[in-house]
């Protein structure tokens, strides 16, 4: 008996151990996660630590030492720039350990192994356009150039030398929460890493759904849906500059405006695209427009945010450089920032460097495809997606003379399967973006900005520059495709080469302007020129948030970083200044019952201010989402394209210019649908949501938007995330802030003698849910409110902002 | 004042096996207490269960209250959904407590057998 009491006894404690060590019953290993001295409470850092440390790496050259000010931004001091990349590595990992490594294993198309099988298609698509070949191809790059070597090699130590000291218990939570462990950081992260923005930032092609489009529109209807030039167009580059012509002329061939090629069966099914949301502001203002006559240069990254940032900041110093601002974690350099002579900035191009090309395969093994009159052999590369608890998946992607074969019968789904399509994207093309940086980190001046511009080709920027020597600048760069007007709109034909993309723009031939007359310089994803820029150049363009900048900066004299502040925060919707007359001007009151006419005085009161508190805001916002639907989901639906309509200012647009304009008639009803009929209705539909709105109090701007920031797993960590925060502003809008998607680092550095520089992000320097650094900017940040960050001299240490001194020994 | 002695014992050396073991050494210990310092097996039971009940309550209070609660605000939502730091820092000793209790219960059993 006593044998069966032991037994029994042994075994419950045995299965206590198990079950609380591991997740077969338990959603999470309780026993190892809530374990004082190994779990999640590691991580509770004690609110008052001090950060001060003494450690000897022998991966640095000589002593270094890193301040942290009040903010715990770090400020590397270092006598080698050897040296300040292995801190700028350590730091990193020190404080953003998992979203580095969660960000490259994303851009490799390995989440799969992380979170399991429900990522495998999120993976197959990474794989499949090729993210790790791009990496791959960069990485020669780096490694072939002795400066990048340099500073991918001690950024590489230095993460690596933090995970090699990390015990398990200081793992950051995440890691506990999904029950996996950090591997070595290597070089290829590093390029993963800056593919993972060239895809968030030129990843973009309407190729396939446009081409689905013209077996229902022609492609004249086409033209005019998907406008080249917008109406209101305000460029980047001032119109009337006068551009040379075009020193590469391409050559349609011959058919290129009949073929056509349809073989998307079905309604159309595309891989995860970015979100063409992804722009930014930035201008410069010379001195003559400010107050200090020292030019004022701003800057905002609009992007999906999230905890933890896809920033990090910190100033970085040794005897070549002394740069401030943000830093990628993954990668070297001060990305946007500023140093001891010029500031720097950027915005998206949105240029389409993506073309898709169908291929025939010779048969069902993809190793030949027919290519100038002959059959030409593919290289296949066999894709192995591990995945959690669960056997390896392969695909097998077929790589052609033009890239990746991203489509084929088995992708994205095998039930409908369609042509096999290629992708020439220009991503991936070897580049080294990171030398970029490298020398915008150490220019003193207009051509140290220009000898740095030439290293950049993806994903093309609109880099703005502005110097105390007093020049303001800004250039489209990239290296683009010189198309002939029309390539690669629609899928081209893959067996003949002169389909090709036939040569590149010369750098020295992208938009540009150097202190133009009227005293400044700005971009907000707008097309970069008027029609009379000599090539074609599709792209992703946002229109009016260029217009009220471009607007406000003209009236503005006497300029101060003030001012610069509040024009980053300025929720004015010049979009709905354009909308609303046309809306209100043709919308049948009569038809409408005495109860629902309320919100309509809401409209016709509203200041045109996206503030929280405004009413007017949420419904001209749900009335315009309505009218588009009424205006185009007939055909498109039709057409059997569920994922692009043309832009909100293509109808706003198409709307000023005719009201009569084809597409209002809904061509599921027998009748002819007039402007008024489907204004009228869509405010009708309107009320409807304004009244739920209504009930529960979330008809204010505020409320309906409802600003978030999550962190990057999203609704599985909703107590990680910050929601309903007090911000105005969205699409179209100078203040980008839509609900989750914004201003994700706001800059205004004034370059007078002593740089005065204003900046904040949505987030805090430490990625750890448990500190109180991880959302210590948010609210802040919310009220558009600035920090002025405390720029060291060297020689000048002992400021009473640096709280902390982490002091590094090395070799010597 | 042996319950005293395998009380004191198990959360000193739960705690120093924790510097460098698993967590679940702390069944380990619980385990081996009472194969030294013999009592009857309810009293094992207690004592282990008295033993980490003390030691993790204690020490996830110590750090969680320099913490501010930060962090346990965010994981007692996500594990017991419920924003309360205290019921999580209960939960975490009454874990402990138990898987101690049951390994010095078998402990003591297995004394017993001798």
């Amino acid at each position: 008996m006593r044998v069966v009491f032991f037994f029994l006894s042994l075994l419950i404690t045995l299965a206590l151990v198990v079950c609380l060590g591991s997740s077969i019953l338990l959603p999470l290993p309780l026993g190892s996660f809530l374990s004082p001295q190994h779990g999640i409470w590691q991580n509770a850092e004690p609110v008052k630590q001090s950060f001060d440390t003494r450690l000897n790496f022998p991966g640095l050259k000589s002593k270094s030492t890193v301040y942290l000010d009040d903010r715990l931004v770090p400020h590397i001091v270092a006598d080698h720039d050897e040296d300040a990349y292995f801190l700028q590595g350590y730091l990193h990992a020190r404080f953003r350990l998992w979203q580095m490594e969660f960000q490259t294993y994303a851009a490799a198309g390995r989440v799969s192994e992380i979170v399991g099988e429900k990522a495998v298609n999120y993976d197959r698509g990474k794989r499949r356009l090729g993210m790790v070949y791009a990496a791959e191809n960069m990485l020669k790059e780096m490694e072939a150039d002795p400066i990048s070597k340099v500073q991918i090699d001690n950024y590489t130590a230095g993460v690596n030398a933090y995970i090699t000291s990390l015990p398990e218990s200081r793992l950051p939570v995440e890691y506990k929460l999904l029950g996996y462990r950090p591997e070595k950081w290597n070089n290829l992260k590093t390029a993963l890493f800056v593919k993972q923005m060239a895809q968030t930032l030129s990843g973009f092609s309407d190729d396939l759904p446009l081409t689905k489009l013209r077996s229902f529109f022609d492609d004249a209807a086409l033209r005019v849906l998907f406008p080249q030039v917008a109406d209101s167009l305000d460029p980047v580059i001032p119109p009337g500059t006068v551009f040379a012509p075009p020193s590469v002329i391409p050559v349609a061939p011959p058919h290129a405006d009949s073929v056509y090629i349809n073989d998307l069966p079905g309604t159309l099914q595309e891989a995860e695209k970015p979100d063409p949301a992804n722009g930014s502001n930035n201008w410069a203002v010379s001195g003559s427009r400010t107050r200090s006559g020292a030019p004022i240069l701003c800057n905002d990254p609009h992007l999906e945010l999230s905890f933890p940032s896809i920033w990090y900041e910190m100033q970085m110093t040794t005897p070549t450089m002394n740069a401030y601002g943000v830093s990628f974690p993954g990668a070297p350099g001060v990305i946007i920032g500023f140093n001891d002579s010029i500031a720097f900035g950027f915005t998206n191009s949105g240029r389409d460097v993506m073309d898709y090309y169908r291929i025939q395969f010779k048969d069902k093994t993809k190793t030949q495809y027919w290519f100038d009159s002959a059959w030409k052999k593919s290289e296949l590369r066999i894709e192995a997606i591990k995945v959690k608890d669960k056997p390896v998946v392969y695909d097998t992607v077929a790589y052609t003379v033009f890239g990746p074969v991203m489509y084929d019968e088995s992708f994205p789904s095998s039930a409908e399967p369609g042509a096999a399509l290629a992708l020439r994207w220009k991503a991936h093309d070897p580049s080294n973006e990171l030398l970029l940086w490298y020398h915008l980190d150490r220019a003193d001046n207009y051509e140290d900005y220009i000898h740095a511009l030439q290293y950049f080709s993806s994903p093309a920027q609109n880099i703005v520059f502005a110097s105390k020597s007093g020049d303001i600048a800004i250039w489209q760069q990239g290296i683009f495709p010189a198309l002939w007007n029309r390539q690669g709109v629609y899928i081209m034909p893959g067996e003949d080469s002169s389909y090709m993309w036939q040569g590149f723009i010369p750098a020295d031939e992208n938009p540009h302007t150097l202190n133009p007359e009227r005293g400044f310089v700005s971009s907000a994803n707008q097309r970069p020129a008027d029609s009379s820029y000599p090539y074609f150049i599709p792209g992703y363009y946002d229109l009016y948030r260029g217009i009220a900048i471009n607007r406000r900066l003209k009236e503005m004299y006497d300029v101060t970083p003030d001012d610069m502040m509040k024009l980053q925060n300025d929720n004015y919707n010049m979009f709905a200044e354009t909308v609303i007359p046309v809306l209100l001007r043709n919308i049948n009151e009569s038809a409408l019952q005495e109860n629902e006419k309320k919100y309509l005085d809401l409209v016709k009161g509203w200041s045109f201010y996206n503030n929280i508190d405004q009413r007017g805001a949420t419904i001209f916002s749900i009335w315009y989402e309505n009218l588009k639907k009424q205006v185009w989901d007939d055909e498109f639906e039709k057409a059997g394209v569920p994922g692009l309509r043309p832009s909100d200012q293509t109808l706003a647009e198409a709307l000023l210019r005719d009201t009569a304009f084809t597409y209002i008639d809904n061509i599921n009803t027998p009748g002819h649908e007039t402007i008024s009929d489907v204004i009228t209705e869509a405010y009708k539909q309107t009320v409807a949501v304004a009244d739920s709105l209504s009930a529960i109090n979330k008809l204010t701007w505020g409320g309906y938007k409802n600003t978030s920031v999550y962190h990057l797993l999203g609704n599985t960590v909703m107590p990680f995330a910050r929601t309903g925060l007090p911000v105005g502003g969205g699409a179209h809008i100078i203040n980008a802030m839509k609900q989750s998607h914004g201003p994700s680092w706001r800059m205004v550095i004034e370059l007078t003698q002593e740089t005065n520089a204003y900046v904040i992000y949505p987030g805090g320097q430490s990625g750890n849910p448990g500190s109180p650094y991880y959302d210590a900017y948010i609210d802040k940040w919310a009220a558009g409110e600035y920090y002025k960050a405390w720029f060291l001299k060297r020689g000048e240490q002992e400021g009473d902002r640096l709280v902390w001194k982490m002091e590094f020994g090395g070799r010597e | 004042m042996k319950f005293v002695v395998s009380v004191l014992l198990m959360i000193l050396l739960s705690f120093l096996a924790c510097l460098y073991l698993p967590w679940w050494s702390i069944a380990v210990v619980s385990f081996v207490i009472p194969l030294v310092i013999i009592q009857k097996p309810f009293m094992a039971f207690l004592a282990g269960f008295v033993a980490l009940f003390l030691l993790w309550g204690g020490l996830t209070l110590l750090i969680s209250t320099a913490n501010n609660h930060l962090l346990a605000h965010k994981i007692s939502m996500l594990v017991i959904k419920a924003d309360a730091p205290l019921l999580l820092i209960t939960v975490t000793a009454f874990i402990g407590g138990v898987v101690a209790a049951f390994s010095a219960l078998s402990g003591s059993l297995f004394r017993r057998l001798f």
